[in-house]
């Protein structure tokens, strides 16, 4: 099914079981241990071993030698794997998916810190575990280079959709402005810290091999795998039916899934292997830091005439840049503007896609610049950004926003919140040893489509089961899947099976950039219409006037069972949602407004976030209980972007130095209080047939900056160094009276 | 001991250095046949454990390595538990011992010879509920599910905790007992990190069984 013309009235606008707040379908099982995550299932041929990864003690550099003698005669140890064994095993050099930066096996050259250079399979974790501690590598080690800040001078410009942009003449613009802002800001280098590890169990039958893995996109897994081995693609199967949170740093194939399958290669048997997690942060990939510089120039009456935006991030040779500009092309109106991206090479692990990737720390920055700009202008926050408007695409005034409701997000979202009480004046409101403040931030995410394929299955019994490539990564895509079909069926959501998350099946849009609720749910409505026709064709009715509904279909006051459509033998049919060029006639985009009160202890520093609440528009909401769980998860990262989360470098050694969950902080419970989420009632017929966009990743967008314009309201010390610590702003505090 | 350039660069070099003529000395001599050699390696000593998990008795026979959280997975195939981080960081793997909730990662499980175990298969099951696995689902309190378990077992455990007057950190007068308000329930979960940020979901779930929801 093509999609290139807005969706008309279809049967998911009765919205009987879509956009209703159904329970996740798979609740049971989550809370009851019962769901399997990858490491755990127990479904393979014989009985498996375990694997465990050495990674790679040098940040640059060669492999000189490994000695292995002590570590192969340790007990219950069955193989040692290192890049020097690939021929033995029957491959050549390993390849690599064309989206991975590093080479997931390292030897003998060095790409980056725990790099995996070797697996040691043993018949028991502890065995396999001691052993691998027994591996003595030896590394001449090369020079790095580490510090971003170091290497901007030398970062390049990037082409393509990274390309520098201009609009207008900024620089002109800009020096006439009568009231400027020009500030620069750093975001650290952030780890995505998913719960469940990466984890993989493999095995081959012949020359074919199965994993059980933790990943969002599976197609993309099973191409890099087969890649990466040389294996023709239906030789390799993946399964993933419950991920245990992924935020990115499972988008792609990863060493656990490249290490199990040669261990499991070179023992017969089936291997069972989880990344440690103090080996996670450096051998995976990581959101990159940025350093940015915001330009921004008014008319003194709070009108943006120029809108400048920098940043420069790094990454391995090859790599991509963190794409912190590219919501600033869009966000406010502005007749002069710019933006520009420079990437350096930098011998630290992978740099890669992270929630909100762009966004996160693009906003973190440009939403700081902007209320610095409503400081200066003496205009309240949100109403400067109301004025800044635009419901058209600034760069190419021709081309409208499909919809646009940035506005009453911000205005229901003050209403609600008690804006008005907020002081203009920072470091006023007292409460006991609190200094206290209100902040607000706009929250952008481009939407994006992605094609999706979905098989749909009619039993006797009436039950309809969906079959998709597509993963649950905790984002709701089970439930929000069987809402989608048992619409289109017209049955309750309890008549509807979802399988998902195995290359067996249909390949769908996968889960990530917020595409994966309206690509793969608008997959399974392309599967359901195709249902449709196949059962009215069963019964001989026409299938243009075929009405589902209470589990019957009707026509021409003719009517039967769904299940009696199939009583001649299951209704098998298969549809595939492609994107025409609507996206290309209008700027796809979703929106919220992130309001903040936080409060800081006068005395130590210590800040403390009090409320939170978001005010969204992004489409049709499919589920308002799952949509708005993650909005709060994703506020609850951004708390952990503006106030804690860094990977700190080493560097002269080149490796992130807290590497584990003690280390790498992230928000806990008590860090979060009660959250508030308000949806504006929309549905946006010009991106698909469900009409919906995602949250996913908008739900993180501003967060940190309203974090940040909150606590700098409670204490008039403006940080613009990430994260928000309390030793940054300590020394500014007003004097205790 | 000497460093004869900056200090920068001191123990990284060091461990290299002796990895380095480790594998230089163990070449010429040649290799394999030194190591046999040596003192045979035994097998790891093991030891026997009783316990009951879930109202069960078991009895298994372990690598003295092993956790309790991997016995749990790997040998008794209750993968409710989860590992989230193998060091008492993330929480994942809580789990009830005669009723107090522990990091199954940082104990042995030969350290539990008679202990009753309870793990989150043991607290209901998909078709009869533990009221707080049930009011997790009402108020949407996970999302992934990966640190699930381990939230339900400590969130069972807090309540009972300050129902016992176990004191926190929170607490304004340690010498009254402590409430089940939002910011002490809160404290005391801190241990069972959320990455997907269920956290404010979780609290209204805990609110619910508490009996002290607005």
């Amino acid at each position: 099914m093509k999609f290139d013309t807005p969706a008309g009235t279809n049967p998911i606008d009765r919205m009987k079981v879509v956009g209703q707040p159904h329970e996740r379908v798979e609740g049971p099982l989550k809370t009851t241990g019962t769901a399997a995550y990858a490491y755990e299932h127990q479904q393979y041929p014989g009985a498996p071993v375990y694997g465990y990864v050495v990674g790679a003690a040098i940040a640059k550099g060669r492999i000189d030698s490994i000695d292995r003698t002590a570590a192969q005669h340790m007990p219950g140890v069955l193989a040692i794997v290192t890049a020097q064994d690939l021929g033995a095993l029957g491959f050549g050099p390993l390849g690599k998916g064309d989206k991975n930066t590093a080479n997931l096996l390292g030897g003998p050259d060095i790409e980056h810190y725990h790099q995996a250079v070797a697996i040691v399979v043993a018949e028991s974790f502890e065995q396999a575990r001691a052993a691998a501690n027994a591996v003595h590598v030896a590394y001449t080690r090369g020079q790095g280079r580490f510090d971003l800040a170091q290497e901007k001078p030398n970062a390049k410009a990037l082409t393509g959709s990274d390309a520098d942009t201009a609009t207008g003449d900024f620089e002109t613009a800009f020096a006439a402005a009568p009231v400027q802002i020009d500030q620069t800001y750093t975001t650290p280098d952030q780890n995505h810290a998913m719960m469940e590890p990466f984890a993989t169990i493999a095995w081959w039958e012949g020359d074919a091999l199965s994993l059980w893995t933790s990943n969002q996109m599976i197609a993309w897994n099973r191409e890099d795998l087969a890649t990466t081995l040389s294996l023709p693609l239906e030789k390799v199967r993946i399964m993933s039916p419950y991920v245990g949170g992924g935020f990115g740093g499972k988008l792609f194939l990863r060493s656990d899934a490249v290490m199990a399958s040669l261990g499991a290669k070179a023992v017969g048997r089936p291997v069972k292997l989880a990344l440690p997690r103090p080996f996670i942060m450096n051998n995976a990939t990581h959101r990159p830091a940025t350093i940015q510089r915001i330009r921004l120039g008014a008319t003194r009456d709070g009108k943006l005439v120029a809108i400048g935006h920098q940043s420069w991030s790094g990454d391995l040779p090859g790599g991509g840049p963190e794409v912190a500009t590219q919501q600033t092309k869009l966000l406010y109106a502005g007749a002069n503007r710019m933006t520009a991206m420079r990437l350096a090479e930098l011998d630290l692990p992978e740099g890669n896609a992270m929630r909100a990737p762009g966004e996160a720390p693009g906003l973190m920055a440009l939403e700081i610049a902007v209320d610095e700009m409503a400081e200066k202008l003496k205009m309240d926050p949100v109403a400067f950004r109301v004025l800044n408007d635009t419901q058209v695409d600034p760069e190419k005034p021709t081309r409208p926003f499909s919809q646009r409701n940035l506005v009453r997000c911000l205005k229901e979202g003050a209403e609600h919140f008690g804006w008005h009480r907020r002081l203009a004046t920072p470091a006023q409101v007292r409460e006991g040893r609190w200094l206290v403040g209100m902040g607000v931030a706009a929250a952008f995410r481009n939407n994006i489509n992605i094609a999706s394929a979905a098989r749909v299955r009619l039993n006797d019994q009436g039950i309809v089961t969906v079959e998709t490539d597509m993963t649950d990564i905790g984002t709701g895509s089970y439930t929000i899947i069987a809402q989608t079909a048992a619409e289109m069926m017209g049955v309750g959501i309890d008549r509807v099976v979802v399988r998902l998350g195995d290359s067996a099946f249909p390949v769908s849009s996968g889960s990530g950039g917020q595409f994966g609720a309206n690509s793969s749910t608008s997959g399974v409505y392309a599967a359901c219409v195709k249902l449709r026709e196949a059962v009215a064709q069963r019964l001989g009715y026409d299938p243009e006037r075929a009405e589902f509904a209470d589990g019957l279909v009707r026509a021409d006051n003719r009517s039967a069972t769904l299940a009696e459509a199939a009583q001649a033998g299951e209704l098998v049919a298969e549809g595939r949602i492609e994107w025409g060029n609507l996206s290309k006639q209008f700027q796809q985009s979703t929106f919220g407004a992130h309001f903040v009160e936080a409060a800081v202890d006068s005395f130590t520093g210590e800040i403390r976030v009090r409320r939170m609440l978001a005010v969204c528009a992004a489409g049709r909401i499919l589920n308002p209980r799952t949509a708005r769980s993650q909005m709060i998860g994703a506020m609850t990262m951004g708390v952990g972007g503006a106030l804690m989360e860094e990977l700190a470098v080493d560097k002269r050694f080149g490796f992130f130095v807290n590497h584990d969950l003690a280390g790498y902080e992230v928000p806990v419970h008590a860090d979060i209080p009660h959250q508030e989420v308000h949806f504006i009632d929309e549905a946006d017929a010009t991106v698909s047939p469900m009409k919906a966009k995602g949250v996913g990743e908008l739900g993180l967008a501003g967060v940190g900056a309203a974090v940040a314009n909150a606590v700098y309201n409670a204490t008039g010390v403006r940080v613009r160094d990430y994260p928000i610590t309390l030793d940054k702003h300590l020394a500014g505090l007003p004097t205790l009276t | 001991m000497s460093h004869p350039s900056p200090l920068a660069v001191s123990r990284r070099v060091v461990l290299a250095g002796s990895a380095a003529s480790v594998g230089l000395s163990a070449v010429p001599i040649g290799g394999a046949s030194q190591n046999v050699e040596a003192p045979p390696l035994t097998m790891p000593p093991t030891m026997p454990v009783s316990m009951e998990v879930n109202g069960k008795p078991v009895s298994l026979t372990l690598d003295t390595r092993t956790t309790l959280l991997d016995a749990l997975r790997d040998h008794l195939k209750l993968t409710g538990t989860k590992k989230g981080c193998d060091h008492g960081q993330c929480g994942a793997c809580t789990v009830l011992v005669d009723g107090v909730r522990i990091n199954s990662c940082l104990t042995l499980a030969v350290m539990h010879e008679g202990d009753k175990v309870t793990t989150i298969e043991g607290l209901g099951t998909p078709s009869d509920l533990h009221p707080m696995q049930a009011a997790f689902i009402k108020h949407d309190g996970y999302q992934c599910g990966y640190c699930t378990p381990g939230q339900i077992c400590s969130a069972v455990a807090v309540l009972e905790e300050i129902k016992a007057g176990v004191p926190s950190h929170v607490q304004a007068d340690i010498t009254h007992a402590a409430k089940a308000t939002n910011m002490e329930m809160r404290e005391r979960m801190s241990g069972n990190i959320c990455r997907c940020g269920a956290y404010s979901n979780i609290a209204e779930a805990m609110a619910e069984v508490a009996g002290t929801a607005s």
